[in-house]
């Protein structure tokens, strides 16, 4: 096991380096240049050369990826070019909102979206299945903006009970905390736990079908314990593997959710930078986002070995 | 039946868990807040190295000017007590007020306003008409210095107490040093606000409290000018960047302050009671169209002018700023309702629109039907208006418009470009500019047409230039309002850009806000909450 | 028992097949219809009584629906609904195209990391280097190095899909080598290329075809959030996602700005979606798991 982590840890070096490569190389050769953007409204030619010069654009490919590489492998994350703070300090204070939302909503999701889908798979066929069905794939037919709004004219605005926007930290009292957090866990978790109600019932159905199943209702166990020991047992691996591979769809809707309902996390960080061209926080969140895709899919491929006794690594 | 042996334990339990679950919600401040949502969110905190209006009104938060302007346009001392003009013009001596001291604990003095200016006059453009004329600055002792001019600028108080983009702050001496290309970050001012940096999450909050040292002015407000007494402990910017979101949070009363918002959400704001939907810019905005003199077509100025018999800047106004009530024409390359606005030569621009003079003028310029590349930011409404209007009525006399959507930040940067279309060029892009920016020609950016360095589109005329240079030495009103006017009637020649209408963005505040000063910024004096 | 039936799988003549799927799965009937009467709609917007939709009328802004305007006019006086029917035009290219390139793409790159080891080592990991950036995320960074056009946005979206169904393929590629049939096309000295297309290749279509349809759906709900963003479709060119976008602050005072194009956009992903689950469902259950 711990070999195998070891060997897994090393296996995702050559990934993150095809992502740092990419994502520098993808901002050298972006038009235009952030220089124009700094210089402001009134900047003469001159003014935007001068600081050209000084955030080094001039310099060769090689040479900026190098100084760029060298320092963050030292944890620096560089300076961002608008705010002149340091990348590291940006993400850090954006972090929390980010992960209090997304744990959030994986837990809702999993908690409502797996016994949906066990049910749905169980009953497979029936109008049941159907209705949960068509749920869940509504859950995801609609862009989050829309669910967003809707919600928030519904809750805030009518019904008076939830809070329109922001976000309060944990510290700061825990019924504002899930207050804040309500909505926009509900935006982010229907399309997620769509996905995972219907994964939940594909793995499921598939379980279901084996032999094993058949042979333990043949033997006349209960149905709940059939549902349970047996089945979802089987079931967990490829749901834990689409639940890994949906945090990359979570952080997407992150974006949206962070934006309509104001709360400062990571996904607005990002799309501002990205849209104000500010470079180095791009390529320190992309390299923090690549970095956190991998975490949780060795977090999940280690999870195979609680969930299926056959997995051994 | 519960024994109260039993009972106690649990009711203890509830009161802990009553007390965790009902702490208070927010990091509880002794005082008042006012809760203000800026117009976008605050990144550069330098307002001499960058223009942008948000960081102009940081500014005004943490800093303070020598001179300010008030509602009559006349500069008034604000940090200085008292002044002398030498008779022949040349020497003007300022003594400092008493008490004015940085948020860090020293006293102003002289060498720190003449850095700051020095600093100042390397960014701005009139600062650096400025300095072309300033023989040297120098501080008699710590409160008075004067400034020793080689030739007469009758703008002198006008330039130091400027009022927008960029606004001559005071800073200390050590922080004026810096390089006037490169930022500062140090956020030390002697302005009525102090800016709170470590509780700065740039793109989401920024925090100010009040400055207990600050010294205000006795005289009421006015504009710029006046007392700056603030009656609140706390202002927090929450930056909330989806306006739907925003006008929500007013409504719900999660924040006290809009600063300013798409006019159309008006009615909406006004159903609610405890909402107050107010004008506070007496001037407004004045939309620009402004053409790339250096590629074909528009560097023909018959094409430029062909384009004033079809802009129509009712249509435009009404699609950017919707009720009559939100917006008024403005033939003029000045704010209107300034002393130096007037429909000199605007004659092309104003009433039916002639689109026959219009295709002549096209014709006679030798235009062919090549593409020609209008730049709008979906992610701006002021601009994404004007840039739809404004493509629709020139695709309707036959010109091939391709119309390119892209955010601001990308604007800005192919703006820059002076390279041919293929090569990512541009013919016109849009925007807008505070009417306080648009007072007079040495404030008129985009009316400044020295070409190739000037500013983008490289608009180029002499004459205007010349005109100009005039206006800046010109030292009474008569002579200003004949010169300007001159300017403009050879804009309206040479076409440098179309005055697309005059709007305001109104901004809304709970009603428990008073005091809000009526001017063409938004300050944060005066302001007091129940 | 239901769960059990699930897996017998009818491997009869193809009419029969269709009928069998039908009378069970009435929500991909229902899905199909769905689509077929949007693309009906994209395809004959210039003769179901709309006017052109571009036509900028700022007098005419924000009005309620009425006889003249079905669905209302926008903020700049367009009309909607011959945007949302043209609409249909731009967001069902997206769907399609983004479906068609990121399965080819990814199909492609599947089958050649799957049996070429030096590709697989290189392009896997480009690939799991590309997955690892949200999808949306790299959208819009894509979308912000060029202009706004719909081919740009097309090129964007199916750039970040492309790495998922060359994943899958790679999976299935690398299952069906084992296999003994494979093995002895391979062991009699057939070309590799002819392994590909004879034996390789049918057997991915299945999973390949239902993961196209869910790319389908979701690049639609994409190109809706680029536009909200401001990095999607040039706002002139109606699409039911940028329609939204435009008309979202005008969200509490004309609904109508987003519920129309919101609908119709939420109908058709819906019934796309539906459509993917039945193939699924009827061409193997067993394939569920593969995704």
């Amino acid at each position: 096991m711990f070999g195998y982590l070891v060997r897994r840890l090393l296996a995702t070096i050559p990934v993150m380096g095809v992502v740092a490569l990419f994502v520098f190389s993808l901002l050298y050769i972006a038009p235009g240049d952030p220089a124009a953007v700094i210089a402001g409204d009134f900047a003469t030619p001159e003014q935007i050369a001068a600081i050209h010069k000084r955030l080094g654009l001039d310099e060769p490919f090689l040479v900026r990826f190098g100084h760029w590489l060298w320092a963050v492998l030292h944890g620096d994350l560089g300076i961002s070019i608008f705010t002149n703070l340091p990348v590291t300090q940006l993400i850090g204070q954006r972090l929390e909102p980010t992960l209090a939302l997304t744990l959030t909503t994986l837990v809702v999701t999993i908690v409502f979206a797996v016994p949906l889908g066990v049910i749905a798979a169980w009953k497979a066929g029936t109008w049941i299945d159907r209705v949960v069905m068509i749920v869940a794939v509504a859950g995801f037919s609609l862009p989050a903006f829309v669910l967003a709004y809707l919600l928030i004219l519904a809750f805030s605005i009518k019904l008076d009970l939830l809070p329109v926007q922001g976000y309060v930290s944990f510290h700061d009292g825990f019924l504002p905390f899930i207050e804040h957090l309500i909505l926009p866990s509900i935006t982010l978790g229907l399309v997620y736990g769509a996905l995972i109600a219907r994964f939940t019932r594909a793995s499921m159905l598939e379980v279901l079908s084996q032999d094993y199943i058949r042979t333990a209702q043949a033997k006349g166990l209960a149905n709940d314990q059939v549902l349970l020991r047996h089945a979802l047992k089987n079931a967990a691996v490829p749901i834990a593997t689409v639940i890994g591979i949906g945090v990359a769809l979570l952080i997407s809707g992150v974006i949206v959710t962070e934006t309509v309902f104001a709360i400062p996390g990571i996904g607005r960080l990002t799309v501002d930078a990205i849209l104000r061209r500010d470079y180095p926080i791009i390529q320190g969140v992309v390299l923090l986002f690549s970095a956190a895709y991998v975490l949780v899919n060795l977090l999940v491929d280690v999870s195979y070995t609680l969930l299926d006794p056959r997995v051994r690594y | 039946m519960v024994s109260i042996k039993r009972g106690l334990p649990r009711l203890a339990a509830a009161a802990v868990l009553a007390a965790l679950l009902g702490a208070p919600a927010h990091a509880q401040t002794s005082g008042k807040t006012i809760k203000f949502v800026p117009q976008s969110d605050l990144r550069v905190l330098d307002p001499i190295w960058t223009t942008a209006y948000i960081t102009r009104n940081y500014g005004y938060m943490v800093y303070d000017t020598l001179f300010a302007l008030d509602e009559h346009l006349h500069p008034q001392p604000q940090m200085v007590g008292s002044y002398k003009v030498s008779d022949d013009k040349l020497t003007y001596t300022f003594t400092l007020r008493d008490h004015l001291k940085f948020t860090d604990g020293m006293p102003v003095r002289s060498a720190d306003c003449i850095a700051s200016l020095e600093r100042w006059m390397k960014r701005d453009a009139l600062g650096q008409a400025m300095a072309l004329a300033v023989g040297e600055m120098k501080a008699a002792d710590d409160r008075t210095f004067s400034i020793v001019l080689k030739k007469p600028f009758p703008l002198l108080l006008d330039a130091i107490g400027k009022l927008s983009s960029n606004v001559p702050f005071i800073m200390p001496e050590r922080i004026a040093k810096t390089d006037a290309n490169t930022q500062i970050t140090d956020p030390t001012g002697s302005g009525p606000f102090k800016f709170l940096k470590d509780e700065w999450v740039p793109g989401s909050k920024a925090v100010f409290v009040k400055n207990p040292d600050y010294v205000p002015r006795k005289e009421p407000p006015s504009w710029a000018a006046g007392g700056k007494v603030v009656k609140v402990d706390r202002v927090e910017w929450d930056v909330i960047p989806d306006s739907a979101t925003a006008a929500a949070a007013l409504n719900a009363g999660e924040v006290d302050w809009w600063e300013q918002f798409p006019p159309d959400l008006v009615p909406m704001l006004k159903r609610n009671k405890d909402v107050v939907v107010a004008n506070t810019d007496p001037i407004g905005s004045v939309g620009v169209a402004r053409f790339n003199q250096l590629l074909p077509p528009f560097n023909n100025v018959k094409m430029r002018q062909a384009l004033l018999y079809i802009v129509d800047q009712t249509d435009v106004m009404t699609a950017v700023a919707g009720d009559p009530s939100n917006w008024k024409a403005c033939y003029s390359f000045y704010a209107c309702g300034t002393p130096l606005a007037s429909e000199a030569g605007a004659a092309p621009l104003m009433g039916e629109r002639d689109p026959a003079k219009a295709k002549a003028l096209i014709k006679e310029a030798g235009y062919k039907g090549e593409r020609i590349v209008l730049m709008t930011a979906t992610d701006q409404p002021s601009i994404n208006a004007q840039a739809n209007v404004i493509a629709d009525e020139m695709r309707a006399v036959g010109l091939n418009v391709d119309l390119q959507a892209m955010d601001w930040g990308t604007l800005v940067n192919r703006r820059a470009s002076k390279a041919p279309l293929d090569k990512g060029g541009w013919n016109m892009f849009f925007t807008w500019f505070g009417g306080a920016d648009m007072l007079n020609p040495s404030l008129n950016f985009p009316l400044n047409t020295n070409g190739d360095k000037g500013w983008f589109g490289w608009a180029s005329d002499d004459k205007i230039v010349a005109l100009r240079g005039q206006w800046m030495e010109a030292s009474d009103f008569a002579t200003q309002k004949k010169i300007a006017t001159e300017i403009q009637e050879e804009a309206f020649t040479s076409v440098p850009y179309i005055p697309t209408g005059q709007f305001v963005m109104p901004t809304a505040f709970r009603k428990n806000l008073t005091g809000v000063v009526p001017a063409p910024v938004v300050f944060l004096w005066n302001v007091s909450k129940e | 028992m239901a769960a059990i039936s699930a897996d017998i799988v009818v491997r009869a003549p193809r009419r029969r097949w269709l009928r069998e799927t039908v009378r069970r799965h009435p929500t991909v009937v229902a899905g199909s219809l769905i689509l077929l009467a949007m693309l009906a709609m994209a395809i004959f917007a210039p003769y179901l009584g709309t006017v052109d939709p571009i036509a900028v009328a700022p007098v005419k802004r924000l009005r309620f629906p009425s006889e003249l305007y079905w669905f209302g006019t926008d903020a700049y006086g367009r009309d909607v609904y011959s945007r949302t029917l043209y609409g249909a035009r731009v967001s069902l290219q997206v769907g399609l195209g983004v479906a068609l390139f990121a399965t080819v793409f990814g199909l492609a790159i599947g089958l050649v990391t799957g049996f070429v080891r030096l590709a697989d080592a290189l392009l896997m990991r480009v690939m799991d280097g590309l997955m690892s950036v949200p999808p949306v995320l790299l959208a819009i960074a894509l979308m912000a190095l060029t202009k706004a056009s719909l081919g740009n946005v097309i090129i964007a979206i199916t750039i970040s899909e492309v790495p998922r169904v060359a994943r899958l393929v790679r999976g299935v590629v690398l299952s069906l080598r084992e296999q003994p049939f494979v093995e002895a096309a391979m062991a009699a000295g057939t070309p590799l290329l002819r392994t590909l297309w004879r034996h390789i290749l049918p057997n991915t279509i299945a999973p390949v075809l239902v993961q196209a349809t869910y790319i389908c759906a979701s690049a639609m709900i994409t190109e809706a959030v680029l536009s909200f963003i401001g990095a999607g479709t040039p706002p002139q060119i109606p699409s039911w996602g940028n329609i939204m976008a435009e008309g979202r602050l005008y969200f509490e005072i004309r609904p109508y700005l987003i519920i129309f194009p919101g609908v119709f956009l939420s109908a058709t992903v819906l019934a796309v979606n539906l459509v993917g689950d039945g193939l699924r469902d009827a061409l193997d259950p067993r394939l569920a798991r593969r995704m």
